[in-house]
């Protein structure tokens, strides 16, 4: 069945734009369907906050489990972060900001942590909220025992000091830059935990958290249910329920959004673009882009002779119409990606070297590296051998393989011959990434908050299955990553950072591709939705349904 | 009953070798449990990774694994998934099963009260009108894409018309009916998933249904019935189909172990949480644990048929009775 996905979802989106093309205007003429906006234009009193409600998103997958510490999918990470508390989060413009804890005071050398926590947190079973857990979470974590994905960080700590029941102490051996932002990491309730086996726990299927929603019921595979948390201690979220319905196929789960059964969902580019302007849409919905935290690259394994200088990888980035990629693959919905950094976060460096398309340039770059079409098949060659290569990619992911053939026929323009091959991934990782057996990936990475990148681009992670796997080797790069994690001071760190981007932009190791966009559609009667660099969930317990709007009638 | 018994012991072996076999070729497949969650995440370190590894018994030689399995599958314990749920195999399989029978028994029942009587009268009235309009609404059935037909479905039925509901197997509200109303609602449910699985059904069954009905219709016996005198419709219903219907015992035999396998592509269409993404995902995860669990019952539910239908068929029809 695997192998007819390419066919099926082709033949099922040919089908759907016909289909949709023809109905368009009977959705929108169904009374029964805009009544929602019927008062919108009663007057802005009436569009006050309120509380009450639902809202219904569509998720294509089940959470699997909801304990934070064995969590690793981010269905699971969806529910999870609206029970769940860290001691500290982000906010809308990616700083780091109270949650759990107050406040906090990190030493002058940068090994001490010192969290002051908030003294009216209850946990959703009424226990009160202390030190305790902080130091009960970052044992269940390291202890080799816990199956968790995300022991590393803690991993890093000295000693945990209690030194009373709101204070916490943290100590590092040497100073770690991303130690703060590791305790966004949910803090975990003792008293339901402690001296049993969390991979047993209860609190898997029904969890007890410090967070703006309670679990109220998880049927599989059908829906997860949780309700507003009246004594969240930042305040009770406006909306009163919110509903997770799992429906794993994108095309019924956008009938069902037409149906008016569904308030949000994420949307696929093409339904953003083409499929969702009508009257009725407009009407009945907001769509909502922001940059995703993830870019696509083309990688090239520099262990390839054909790979090796670096004006050979800039003449590859030249021939490559990059914006093309972005307006035909991403119908525009997302940006050229110039380095391994958020374009619109303080980490990126706007100034690096960039390569815009000129594929006389690149012709001229390849000639100065020694390729030439010297027995005139159209193909360039270097000591007799044809520059030719495969792109490998994962199966599954359409636009990777779209942009791939937009590559191929880019690089085929200044004479380079390039084939494609997908796999699965399993097969994709195991045979050829851990064996280095490639000449070029088109893969992605998603982009951390923290810029820390040592594990991408430092000398010694080359080896299976670590994840340098182009086997990128610059003593300065390694330097200068290191003095990244160990600085503090955000101004000094950006230094190093912006230094490590201008090397990676003059190496050229990878051909960066683009940056998504993350495309969400809502119900318009929800308000307070406000985009920034940080998306849109920031402010989730804040978004409200003015009282004339709401839909439904809620009774915990 | 030395047959039977005999059936039975010989069920053993064969119940063995399949699970060697499944055992052996889903570990033969690329990736394990950990490295699929793990591989190319910046997140996990090695230490990490050898954790989880150590927790699911992966860092054991393959056959020591094998054997644990075995040893626990004798005293029926089908383990724990190694998916991150970590949950036990069964409760996440009996947590599906029910609604996969249900389609699947439905869509059975529907089927056989559909391609039966279309069986019988194309072959009754070979190559008539009938007959060849039959065998296009079949065919059409047949060679329809599911997801298609039930897209289409859905848009007319689901958006357009708001007759039916378009996903799922209950309606958010489903707690607050009345029992005659959840009974309703789970039935409204039902109609296309349903409607669907049984229209791509009907070919096999009904060509089958024609060309036993033909056969049984040239022997000599019928001759001798029609010589008689008899009318062409006891001929028909009672010389001709009773005979006819033997062979629909093995199908149905054979289609038992069916009941509790679900199409991955039909449920994700209908958002069925059903055994069909059960296995697809497990797969996917490499979920060991879950794959064999759903491979033995389904090994287990084969045999079983077969054993049922060869006895049913040996207790209807007396000219392949044993021993006698």
């Amino acid at each position: 069945m695997v192998r007819n996905s390419f066919f099926r979802y082709s033949v099922l989106i040919a089908g759907l734009l016909v289909i949709l093309g023809g109905m368009d205007n009977p959705a929108g003429s169904q009374p029964g369907k805009a009544q929602d906006q019927s008062s919108i234009s009663a007057g802005d009193e009436k569009l006050q906050p309120a509380y009450g409600d639902m809202i219904i998103r569509g998720s294509i997958g089940d959470a699997s489990v909801l304990l934070p510490v064995l969590a690793t999918d981010g269905a699971s990470f969806d529910i999870i972060s609206l029970i769940y508390n860290g001691l500290v989060k982000y906010d809308k413009d990616i700083n780091l900001v109270p949650d759990l804890a107050e406040k906090w005071e990190i030493s002058d050398d940068g090994l001490v942590i010192r969290f002051h926590l908030r003294k009216d947190v209850k946990w959703q079973d009424g226990t009160p909220f202390t030190a305790r857990d902080v130091e009960f979470t970052y044992n269940l974590y390291v202890n080799p025992k816990t199956p968790t994905a995300y022991a590393s960080d803690f991993m890093r700590v000295k000693e945990l000091r209690v030194l009373n029941d709101y204070t916490v102490e943290v100590i590092y051996p040497q100073p770690f830059a991303p130690a703060l932002g590791s305790w966004t990491q949910s803090i975990h309730p003792r008293h339901l935990l402690e001296g049993k086996d969390a991979t047993k726990s209860e609190l898997k299927r029904h969890p007890v958290g410090t967070g703006p929603y309670c679990f109220k019921e998880w049927k599989t595979g059908e829906k997860i249910i949780v309700d507003a948390n009246p004594d969240y201690f930042d305040g009770r979220p406006y909306i009163s329920r919110v509903l997770t319905r799992v429906i794993p196929d994108l095309a019924t789960m956008f009938l069902e959004l037409k149906a008016g059964h569904l308030d949000q969902m994420a949307l696929t580019p093409l339904q953003y673009q083409r499929q969702t302007n009508t009257k009725w849409f407009k009407e009945n919905f907001r769509k909502y882009k922001y940059l995703g935290f993830g870019y696509s690259y083309l990688g090239y394994n520099l262990l390839d002779w054909k790979f090796k200088d670096k004006k050979v990888r800039q003449a590859l980035t030249t021939a490559i119409n990059r914006e093309s990629i972005v307006q035909g693959v991403l119908l525009g919905l997302g940006a050229v990606a110039h380095g391994p950094f958020k374009p619109d976060t303080i980490w990126n460096n706007p100034n690096v070297k960039k390569f815009p398309y000129n594929p006389d340039l690149a012709k001229k770059m390849l000639a100065e590296a020694g390729w030439k079409d010297s027995d005139g098949d159209g193909i360039l060659d270097k000591d007799g051998k044809p520059f030719s290569f495969t792109i490998l990619t994962n199966q599954g992911n359409q636009l990777r393989k779209n942009a791939a053939i937009v590559i191929q026929r880019d690089l085929k323009l200044v004479g380079i011959e390039v084939k494609i091959r997908t796999v699965e991934w399993a097969a994709f990782v195991n045979n050829f990434i851990n064996k280095k057996d490639f000449e070029a990936v088109l893969l992605g990475w998603s982009i951390g908050i923290d810029p820390n990148q040592i594990d991408v681009w430092n000398s010694k992670k080359t080896e299976a299955p670590q994840l340098n796997f182009i086997s990128y080797k610059n003593e300065e790069v390694d330097k200068l990553l290191e003095l990244g994690v160990s600085t503090f001071d955000p101004k000094e760190r950006k230094k190093y950072y912006d230094k490590f981007q201008e090397i990676i932009a003059e190496d050229q190791p990878y051909t960066f591709l683009w940056v998504q966009d993350t495309l969400n559609m809502i119900q318009a009667r929800f308000h307070g939705i406000k985009p920034a660099p940080a998306g849109i969930g920031y402010n989730f317990t804040k978004w409200y349904v003015p009282k004339p709007l709401q839909k439904y009638q809620i009774t915990p | 009953m030395p047959y039977i018994v005999k059936r039975v012991l010989m069920m053993i072996p064969v119940l063995f070798g399949v699970t060697i076999i499944s055992f052996a070729v889903m570990k033969a497949a690329p990736g394990d449990p950990v490295t699929l969650v793990t591989d190319l995440n910046p997140n996990m370190n090695e230490e990490a990774v050898k954790r989880i590894r150590t927790h699911y018994g992966l860092d054991q030689p393959v056959h020591i694994q094998y054997i644990k399995w075995l040893r626990n599958m004798l005293m029926l314990d089908f383990g724990r998934s190694f998916a991150p749920d970590n949950r036990p195999v069964i409760d996440k399989i009996v947590e599906r099963i029910p609604i996969t029978i249900l389609i699947n028994v439905l869509s059975m029942i529907l089927i056989m009260a559909v391609a039966i009587p279309i069986g019988v009268m194309s072959a009754v009235k070979q190559n008539s009108l009938f007959d060849k309009g039959t065998t296009l609404f079949v065919f059409l059935g047949f060679a329809m894409p599911s997801f298609w037909l039930a897209l289409l479905l859905m848009i007319l039925f689901g958006v357009e018309l708001e007759w039916l509901p378009i996903s799922g197997i209950r309606s958010l509200n489903y707690q607050d009916l009345s029992f005659l109303g959840q009974i309703a609602d789970r039935a409204e449910h039902l109609i296309l998933p349903v409607l669907v699985s049984a229209f791509g059904g009907l070919a096999g069954m009904s060509r089958y249904m024609r060309s036993n009905m033909l056969e049984v219709i040239r022997q000599d016996y019928i001759t001798t019935a029609r010589a008689k005198g008899l009318d062409e419709r006891t001929v028909i219903y009672r010389h001709a189909l009773r005979n006819a219907l033997l062979p629909v015992i093995t199908l149905l035999g054979l289609s038992v172990p069916g009941l509790i396998g679900g199409s991955v592509i039909f449920e994700t269409i209908f958002a069925i949480p059903g055994m069909g993404q059960l296995f697809y995902q497990s797969v996917m995860m490499r979920d060991y644990p879950t794959i064999m669990g759903i491979l033995v019952i389904g090994a287990v539910l084969t045999l079983v048929g077969n054993l049922l239908a060869d006895l049913c068929y040996s207790a209807a029809d007396p000219r392949i009775r044993v021993g006698s």
